[in-house]
Order: structure tokens, then C-alpha cells, then sequence
């Protein structure tokens, strides 16, 4: 049988999350609604009959029924039924901060407002209580109409009557009643034009009856409710809103309608939302008992110092710094046990299937190319639980409020920050983290440039080219390191401050931005939301990844020549020959050599090879030659695939080892005119094209799940590639002139 | 009237007038920033921008720009 379905909504900040975990038992399902990157966030009820099973599914924070956000939208669409593939609900449930009753109640009487059958659950009581506000919960549900629980739920308190209000309601839905209340005393003339928009809703729409008087003040009162062809261009903005669809009559006499209001002196857009808020005023008077508070309360004492002139920044910086170091050098560990996972299971596959292309399709195409996906799972998760931490403790907000000034240089938001300083790590979980910045055009402006930032995959190329082509004393190394550092936040936000300027000029964001009191963080949640984010970046990028990894091997290893096959066999069996039995290390030696040359020489052969003659051409204004360009196509994928098709193509071998030997045989290296391939200003350019190129299929699927729409991906791809091309092109040419 | 920004960290004052464009205010009146609702100023960020003030209980956080535009008695 169909599950009651319960939708829980409300504030952000208002325990929503903590609830939902409570009624579910930390096993909710986190997906994604179809077209949009918001997530989706379900479970079952934990001690429901199993007769009536219930799902409770938990909307996104939402501050009032006419969205600025992604996140905003989706709620406000499945709670006026919208959304193909969710029911319409059973029973709300709209969370409010006890401590916070006027804003909280806002939304709330918003949502009580559309018909459904809805409960109202006071959360964080104890809070308000030791602020001074004492709430008369009967009185509010008299005032509201529908039934009101007080509850602290990170406590657990009031969740057992809540729980059987919904099993009752869940058995024996044909006892709940619905009491339409409104809670606007609108001015007369507002109100007639809003009934006459509710009459003509409920005969273009009567599936959607019981919505149509909520609908009509929406429709009214928000300019953004009406589709306009700016919000339809995009289909990000609007993805879910396919049945929505309004008669053009209808647009009409809504249009008329603000026109009658306008010549009347009525302000449409304002008017609603003051008579709410002097109801709501009259309410809070009505059911509160106010106590003197306390001289000062704890929240507001951290944030002295937190948001202070000296301190604030300090704090900041540290926790910053120390996030960093953490994710660097805790993820270390794991990552090495990962990568020597990984290895032993592609050689123990290797070793029980006969040789051949299906092996080595297995463990170089399919398990490698999963291999460095999950190799980066132990920084993505890292980063994720201190994100979570950061959010759930409420400091992030204040991260944003101390940034804001910086961001705002460049047109962007203090938002803005945590997506960029995420992809120093990984552009993947920075991007997914632009979830939070309401514009679409600064989100888009994050998501272009965050990939600009210096990600650890970039780290092996830097290093590998640093021992290679930088002189190894007086601080070169590490100071070129912290150069190609600077240069990429440095291209992040100079184009973050063009693609402001030109393609997506907006009206300067506003910022409004709540900032929350601090909280302790509630761990299982925080590690459990660590884990389902996780687990959607392996699921997204890993499939894409090992797509494109599979596309790789086959064109590195393809076509095969007969005759450079015959040449190396012939080589083998004369070592064969020849080798004492067991071989002499000299002997091993010289087949491991050979084996490299083996492989050197079929990858020069291959398509990759061919490839990266191709684009020779493209590559010699830079000081490329076509070794470097098959290095350059293989690392398309991921940047750190340069380093191993190096180890290939100068016959190293491909383990992550040799980085050491690598360097060594790259210094060595000549071009045809004799002269030195790795000079410091190859390495320099080199970075420097690292620095900006793309060179990331999985950063590419994500912006590609993130925009819902391939033009962005391609463009990013474009600008990065051209932008890595033109900088490296000026460094050398440059550096040329300049002799070195 | 005076801008909001203006108020010094503590001083309280009532929103007399809201100069910010009808179309791009919604989402603070919505917020509960009216004509007529108590405002307490908090402080300024550590580079003087944006501002933290406090109103219905809540903290919230403007830029400059728009407290500018806010007009207080």
C-alpha cells in the first residue's frame, strides 16, 4: 500500500534536520530531486505499524513560500504538489523555533495556509525559555488552528507525542480535518482581487483546489510566482515546474489585478507580508510570557570574541589552517592504503586471469581508473565532516560574515568563500558546496572558477616537475610551490571579477544572511551527512570516471603493431636464452628494462601517441614536445595521470614510486638540438598550464550535474584550457626573451 | 531619520523607511525588517563590512550598501 507520506519544513537553523533524524533513526536516504541538484532527503518512520507504513521526507531550510534559492523552490513546489514524483502530503509538519517565534511563524503560517492537514511542532522550547520567552502552547494552537507539540529535540523531548500523532493519523486517515485559516487581515481592496485570482485557480486547476486561495496571494504578492522569460530560460531555475504551467488568461488578470493596486496607492508586493507580520505580532504578545532574560547569553558571548576586529580573524585562520593541514596530512594515511589496495587487487587480478586485453582492460582501464576516484575519498570525507561541523556548530555563517568584505572586491559572496577554499582540496566537494549561495549567477561565478584553485591532484605534477626542472637549493622548491599556489587563487578570483563583469552581470547580490546561535554539534548526524554526501560523489563521478578511463586505456593501447610485438618477443625469449637460472639481478635488471622500453614503445605507438604528435604543433610556442603532449592528453582525465604516462613514455615504469627515478631520467632528457627538454622554464610553463587547464573529467561531470545543463561544463573546459594555453604561451615566450 | 548604518554597536533605533528598489526587497521584508520593527545594531565586521544587527530576537547580516538605505529613527 501506498506509505502516508509526512513532509517536515520550516526555517533553516530551526532543529528541522536533528528532528528528522530522531523520527527516522539516522537511517534516512539522501538522493537527489530529478533535475535538480538539491537533496533529497527521505525515511521511514522508526516504530510506525508496519500496516501503515509512513515516509518522512525533509524539505530544505526554507525562510517563506516565494523562493531565492534552488533549495527554496523545491520546497515551496512540493508543498503546493508540484513535483511529479512526490505525493502530495498526507501531513506537514512545520518546524519553529520557539526562541525565534515571529520569523519561524511567518513561514509557518505560510504553509498552514495551503490546506494541508498540518502540525505544528515548537523545538528548542528549553532555549527560549532561558531567553525569557514563555510560550503558552495551547494558546498558539487555538491562535493557529492546528494542534502545536512543544519539544526540544536534541533531547529527544516531545518526540513520543509526536510520533503517535502521526501513527494515529497515519491509521485512520479519514479522521483528520482541515481548518483553512488565514492570518492576513489584507486591505479590502487586496483581498477582493485575490479571491477573484483564487476563483478563476480553482476552475483552470481543480486537482489543486484546496491550494488555491494560498496560490492566489502567492501569485499576487510575489513577482517572481508569475513565470517570466527570465526565469524560464534557465533550466536550473526552474527544472520541476513543468505542470505549473499558467493560462495566459490567468497571467492577465493577476497582471491587471497589481495594476488596479498600483493606481489604487496599494503596494501588492509589501502588503501581505506587513499584515502578516502584525498578525504574527499580535499573536506573539497573545500566547508569551515574557521573564527578564539573562544579562547576557552564551552565544553572544562567543561571537564577541569570534566576530572580533583581532580575534575573529585569527580564529578564522586557524581553524582554516588547521582544516587544511588535517585534510592534507590526516587523508595521507588512508590514501596510502587505498593506493597499495588498489595495486595489490589489480596485480592479484592480474595474476589469476590469463594475460591478454580483457586483463588488461580490467586492471589498468577499470580498476585503476576507479583507483583514483576512491584515492581522493578519505580528503572528500575529511572535508565533508569539517564543513558539517562547521554548518552545524553555526560557524560557517560567521565565516561568511568575516569574508564577506574580501569576496565582495569580486563581485562575489561571503558564501562564496567555503566552495573555493574547499577546492584547494578537491574542486568536486567544493563545487557541490556552491549548494548555499542563493543567486544563481554568483554560484555559476563560483562553480567557473573554483577549479582554478590549486587541488590536490595538481600536487604530484607540481612535484614531479619541481625535483625535475626547479634548482633543489636557497628555497626554490617550496617557493615555487607556493606560487603556483598564489597564481591560481589569483586567476580564480580575477575571473571570478570578469565573468561578474561581463557574462554574469547581475544586480550586486544582496546579502542576508541570518547568523544563527552556536550550537554542539550533533555528531552522528554530522558523520552520517559526511558519509551520504560522500557516497553521492563516488556514485556520480566514479561511473563517468571510469567511462572515461576505460576510453583512455583503449587509446593508449591501441592499435596494436604485429610487427613491434614480434620485436619485443623476439627480444624476451633471446633475455630467456641468454639469462642464468634463477636470473642474476643484473639479468632482472635488464628485463625490467626492457619491459619498460616494451612499454614506452607501445604507447608511442598508440593512439594517445599519435595524439600527442597531433597536437605538436599546438604545443611548441609553449616548448612542448610531443612527449609531453601524450602526458597532456592521457591527464584529460585527471591532472595525476601525467605523472604515471611520464614513468611510460620515458620508460620508468608506471609505479607512483619512481617519482624520484622519474625526475632523475627527466633531467636527462634532450630534444633533438641537443639542449636540455626540462629547463627551469619548461617546468614553469608547464605548471603554469597545470595551474588553469581543466584536465579533470570527474570536476567536468559534476558541474555538469551541479548546472543541469552541458553549457556550463563546456564553457568552464573552454576558458580553462585557452586561459592555461595563453599563460603558459606568455610565460615561455617571455621567459625566452628573458634568456633563461 | 538616519541611515541604519550609522547607528553605533548597541544603539538601538525603529526602520522608518526601506529606500531599497520594491522589486529587490522582498526577501527582507519577508525576513521581518519592516517599516516600524525595532532594530538593534550589533557591530560591524572585522573590515568595517558587512553589519550584524538584531531584530524579532535574531541576528542578521546586511552589507553597508543596503543598511545605507535603511532609514531609522
Amino acid at each position: 500500500m501506498k506509505p502516508f507520506t509526512v513532509v517536515l519544513t520550516g526555517n533553516p537553523n530551526c532543529g528541522k534536520t536533528t528532528l528528522f533524524n530522531a523520527l527516522t533513526g539516522l537511517r534516512g536516504r539522501v538522493g537527489n530531486y530529478a533535475g535538480v541538484t538539491v537533496e533529497r532527503k527521505e525515511g521511514s518512520l522508526t516504530g510506525a505499524d508496519a500496516r501503515f507504513p509512513v515516509t518522512i521526507l525533509d524539505l530544505p531550510g526554507t525562510y517563506a513560500l516565494s523562493p531565492q534559492s534552488p533549495d527554496e523552490q523545491i520546497a515551496r513546489d512540493i508543498l503546493f504538489q508540484r513535483v511529479a514524483d512526490v505525493p502530495a502530503p498526507d501531513l506537514v509538519v512545520v518546524v519553529v523555533d520557539a526562541s525565534n517565534l515571529q520569523r519561524n511563524l511567518y513561514f509557518a503560517t505560510q504553509v498552514i495556509e495551503l490546506g494541508h492537514p498540518t502540525l505544528l511542532t515548537l523545538n528548542m522550547v528549553d532555549v527560549a525559555r532561558d531567553r525569557g520567552h514563555d510560550i503558552d502552547t495551547d494558546a498558539l494552537s487555538k491562535a493557529l488552528g492546528v494542534p502545536v507539540i512543544p519539544m526540544v529535540a536534541s533531547q529527544g523531548e516531545g518526540l513520543e507525542p509526536l510520533r503517535q500523532s502521526i501513527r494515529s493519523q497515519a491509521s485512520s486517515p479519514g479522521t483528520r480535518h482541515v481548518i483553512p485559516r488565514e492570518f492576513n487581515e489584507l486591505p479590502e481592496a487586496f483581498g477582493r482581487e485575490a479571491q477573484a485570482i483564487e476563483t478563476a485557480l480553482e476552475r483552470h486547476f481543480p486537482h489543486r483546489s484546496r491550494l488555491a486561495a494560498a496560490e492566489a496571494l502567492l501569485l499576487l504578492s510575489d513577482e517572481r510566482a508569475l513565470p517570466t522569460d527570465k526565469t524560464n530560460t534557465d533550466g536550473n531555475t526552474n527544472g520541476n515546474t513543468a505542470n505549473t504551467r499558467y493560462p495566459e488568461a490567468l497571467i492577465e488578470q493577476v497582471l491587471s489585478a497589481r495594476r488596479r493596486l498600483e493606481a489604487a496607492g496599494v503596494d501588492w508586493r509589501s502588503t501581505a507580508i506587513e499584515a502578516r507580520y502584525a498578525r504574527l505580532f499580535a499573536i506573539e504578545q497573545h500566547v508569551t510570557r515574557e521573564t527578564p532574560p539573562p544579562d547576557e547569553l552564551l552565544s553572544d558571548r562567543i561571537d564577541r570574541v569570534v566576530t572580533h576586529r583581532v580575534w575573529g580573524p585569527l580564529i578564522f585562520v586557524t581553524v582554516m589552517a588547521l582544516m587544511f593541514q588535517s585534510i592534507f596530512w590526516l587523508a595521507k594515511y588512508p590514501m596510502d592504503g587505498i593506493e597499495a589496495a588498489v595495486d595489490a587487487l589489480a596485480q592479484w587480478v592480474g595474476s589469476s586471469m590469463p594475460p591478454g586485453d580483457l586483463n588488461d582492460l580490467i586492471t589498468r582501464g577499470a580498476i585503476a581508473g576507479v583507483g583514483s576516484v576512491v584515492i581522493f575519498l578519505p580528503q572528500i570525507c575529511l572535508l565533508f565532516l569539517f564543513i558539517g561541523l562547521l554548518e552545524d556548530t553555526g560557524y560557517m555563517s560567521r565565516a561568511a560574515f568575516l569574508m564577506d568584505r574580501l569576496m565582495s572586491r569580486v563581485g562575489l559572496h561571503g558564501k562564496s568563500f567555503i566552495p573555493m577554499l574547499s577546492s584547494f582540496a578537491c574542486a568536486i566537494p567544493g563545487i557541490m558546496a556552491t549548494r548555499t549561495i542563493e543567486t544563481r549567477q554568483d554560484r555559476l561565478a563560483t562553480i567557473l572558477v573554483a577549479p582554478l584553485m590549486s587541488c590536490s591532484a595538481r600536487l604530484p605534477v607540481y612535484t614531479v616537475l619541481i625535483a625535475a626542472c626547479i634548482p633543489q637549493h636557497n628555497g626554490w622548491p617550496g617557493l615555487t610551490l607556493l606560487m603556483m599556489y598564489l597564481l591560481g587563487i589569483a586567476g580564480a578570483l580575477g575571473m571570478a571579477w570578469i565573468f561578474k563583469k561581463t557574462l554574469l552581470r547581475g544586480e550586486p547580490p544582496m546579502l542576508i544572511l541570518e547568523l544563527p546561535p552556536y550550537k554542539r554539534p550533533m555528531l552522528g548526524a554530522v558523520l552520517r551527512q559526511m558519509w551520504d554526501r560522500s557516497k553521492l560523489f563516488l556514485k556520480r563521478a566514479g561511473t563517468v570516471i571510469l567511462g572515461i578511463n576505460i576510453l583512455l586505456w583503449f587509446l593508449a593501447t591501441y592499435p596494436r603493431s604485429s610487427e613491434l610485438q614480434h620485436q619485443f618477443d623476439q627480444r624476451h625469449a633471446q633475455w630467456k636464452q641468454a639469462a642464468s637460472n634463477p636470473p642474476t639481478p643484473a639479468e632482472t635488471e635488464t628485463l625490467k628494462r626492457l619491459d619498460q622500453e616494451e612499454a614506452g614503445e607501445k604507447l608511442r605507438q598508440s593512439f594517445a601517441g599519435r595524439l600527442g604528435r597531433a597536437i605538436e604543433p599546438a604545443l611548441k610556442p609553449l616548448g612542448f614536445d610531443w612527449k609531453i603532449g601524450i602526458g597532456i592528453v592521457t591527464s584529460f582525465a585527471a591532472r595525476e595521470v601525467f605523472v604515471s604516462t611520464l614513468s611510460v613514455v620515458y620508460n620508468v615504469g608506471g609505479d607512483s614510486e619512481n617519482t624520484a627515478s622519474l625526475a632523475e631520467v627527466m633531467k636527462s632528457e634532450r630534444r633533438d638540438d641537443g639542449r636540455k627538454t626540462y629547463t627551469p622554464l619548461t617546468g614553469l610553463t608547464l605548471m603554469v598550464f597545470y595551474v588553469f587547464a581543466m584536465q579533470c573529467v570527474s570536476t567536468v561531470a559534476v558541474v555538469r550535474r551541479e548546472t543541469n545543463s552541458w553549457k556550463w561544463p563546456l564553457f568552464q573546459t573552454v576558458y580553462m584550457t585557452s586561459l592555461a594555453w595563453i599563460l603558459a604561451f606568455l610565460t615561455y615566450q617571455v621567459g625566452t626573451r628573458l634568456g633563461f | 531619520m538616519r541611515p541604519l548604518s550609522t547607528l553605533i554597536p548597541g544603539e538601538r533605533a525603529v526602520v522608518a523607511r526601506i529606500d531599497i528598489p520594491p522589486e529587490q526587497r522582498g526577501r527582507l521584508l519577508e525576513m521581518g525588517l519592516l517599516p516600524g520593527t525595532p532594530v538593534e545594531l550589533v557591530r560591524f565586521a572585522p573590515l568595517g563590512d558587512p553589519v550584524e544587527i538584531k531584530l524579532r530576537n535574531y541576528h542578521l547580516s546586511l552589507r553597508k550598501l543596503e543598511a545605507d538605505k535603511i532609514q531609522v529613527h
